[in-house]
């Protein structure tokens, strides 16, 4: 068509209509062979083998966009919080992991490191109340997409890591800054019985809203919501606030995730 | 005497043409996403005149319990709108053909005769230019919601690291309705769209296709 640039002088009838119908079979061809490419690579794009429930390629989009996510993530950016008479009962949607036979007696935390500080602690309850408590209230999201205002009181998991945390002997786990030296990349969390696990990223694990609660609406966590120790985050969707945690992994490999082996994207942040 | 006018230039044309499929898979994830929380009507009080959606549309459609995958494909295809939405804005701005298509002083009277004349209760003929009041106000608004599509997907997208874009749209579970809303609208556009085509016939659908438009030529329109 590019032969065609000034408008056409006044011609016969009969060429216009010849030159409107050449034109009209070029532009098919075009729009034809680009439908084609289209659906080929539809067609490609879906019958490519699954990497965590979905097809590769849409999985190293969504860990580009985590790369993107994580590039621009500020601790310092907090979720909107509201005035404590918003708060309600969230609905219990997540049981995954929170088997029958669980005896809240002879629970205890499970604390693993990485590196050199590699170590296994045991934690109870008294040990993460005795962390300075922290309250906020402020929108629970779930993937699903409905929200719901919480209040929740716990500690903070950066006071947590910074006490117990791999860092400690370094003493340089500071929130504010991109990758202080000794920090591990990530964190993994999962329930008693394995069955129910999340993993973060660390900056998320240490967002200053980022609790290890024991407390939800001002009443001690009930089981269905996840006692006696659970996360919440509002930096990620209601997925990764795992209930009734039994062990926090420090650790620089990239921890398995539950919902992330379903479909879902890994990172899954706000 | 007829002739041939050069009526939508190349980009625009492949432009308009590659949204067509990127905003179908859009709106196809996105109502895969939606399933999840399926919470808007139309009503007022305890009555609802319709709901998004009942069941039978997520069967005919087979869009239920499906919301892992509607995301990998919106969070993926999302570049793919934004990108050339982006572009085709880039071009009508640097080719100069944003003239043709922002609304006037007079378009929106304009509009309104263009409106009553398809509505058969005008006999006043649209004038004939590229685009008529009517077009230049539907074609840049549907852009504007393009853009509002992308500006309410951030929001929900990252309430969070984006607080302030959530706070401004009146918080997430507004941005939330309002991007849904914006769907809605490009349904609306869309069945205008098509039956506005039809309407016109061949000439001028032909004219987005190869980008030339048969123009029979009267004394009026050879001065032009």
């Amino acid at each position: 068509m590019s032969e065609l640039k000034a408008e056409r002088r006044p011609g016969p009838e009969q060429e216009i209509e010849h030159e409107i119908r050449r034109m009209t079979r070029r532009s098919f061809a075009w729009g034809a062979a680009a439908a084609v490419a289209g659906l080929a690579g539809w067609g490609w794009l879906r019958t490519r083998p699954v990497d965590g429930g979905i097809p590769w390629p849409l999985r190293r989009v969504l860990e580009f966009n985590e790369g993107l996510s994580r590039a621009f993530f500020n601790e310092a950016r907090l979720a909107t919080t509201f005035p404590v008479e918003r708060a309600r009962e969230p609905r219990v949607n997540g049981r995954i992991g929170l088997g029958e036979s669980f005896d809240p007696a002879k629970w205890y935390l499970r604390v693993e490191g990485s590196g050199e500080q590699a170590a296994t602690l045991r934690l109870g309850l008294d040990d993460i109340k005795a962390l300075p408590r922290t309250e906020t209230v402020t929108e629970l999201k779930c993937i699903e997409g409905w929200s719901e205002v919480v209040h929740w009181a716990g500690a903070r998991f950066a006071d947590f890591a910074a006490k117990y945390g791999p860092a400690v002997g370094a003493g340089t786990l500071a929130v504010t800054e991109r990758k202080p030296k000794g920090r591990c990349d990530y964190v993994g969390l999962e329930t008693p019985n394995g069955e129910y696990y999340v993993g973060f990223d660390i900056e998320s694990a240490l967002h200053p809203q980022t609790l290890l609660c024991y407390e939800m609406n001002g009443q001690s966590l009930t089981p269905a919501h996840g006692a006696p120790l659970r996360l919440f985050t509002p930096v990620k969707y209601g997925i990764k606030s795992i209930k009734r945690i039994g062990t926090i992994r420090f650790t620089n490999q990239r921890p398995a995730d539950y919902w992330a082996e379903r479909g879902y994207d890994w990172y899954a942040g706000q | 005497m007829t002739r041939l006018e050069r009526k939508h230039p190349r980009p625009i044309r492949w432009l308009h043409w590659i949204n067509v499929p990127v905003l179908a898979v859009m709106i196809w994830s996105g109502l895969l996403i939606y399933w999840a929380n399926d919470v808007y009507r139309i009503g007022l009080g305890d009555v609802t005149l319709f709901e998004f959606f009942p069941n039978w549309i997520y069967r005919f459609f087979n869009v239920g319990h499906r919301l892992a995958e509607g995301m990998s494909w919106h969070f993926a295809f999302m570049w793919l709108f934004t990108i050339n939405g982006f572009l085709y804005v880039l071009y009508t701005l640097f080719s100069g053909e944003w003239r043709f298509l922002v609304p006037n002083r007079r378009s929106f009277s304009e509009a309104l005769q263009v409106l009553l004349h398809d509505l058969r209760l005008s006999k006043v003929e649209p004038p004939r230019r590229k685009f008529n009041g009517a077009q230049q106000i539907a074609y840049t608004t549907v852009i504007l919601m393009g853009a509002g599509s992308v500006v309410t997907g951030l929001a929900i997208y990252k309430p969070v690291q984006l607080a302030w874009l959530t706070g401004l749209l009146g918080g997430y579970e507004m941005a939330r309705w309002e991007h849904f809303l914006l769907t809605v609208g490009y349904v609306l556009f869309f069945i205008v769209h098509i039956s506005q085509v039809i309407r016109a016939g061949w000439n001028n659908l032909r004219a987005m296709i190869t980008g030339y438009e048969v123009v029979v030529a009267t004394e009026e329109t050879t001065h032009e």
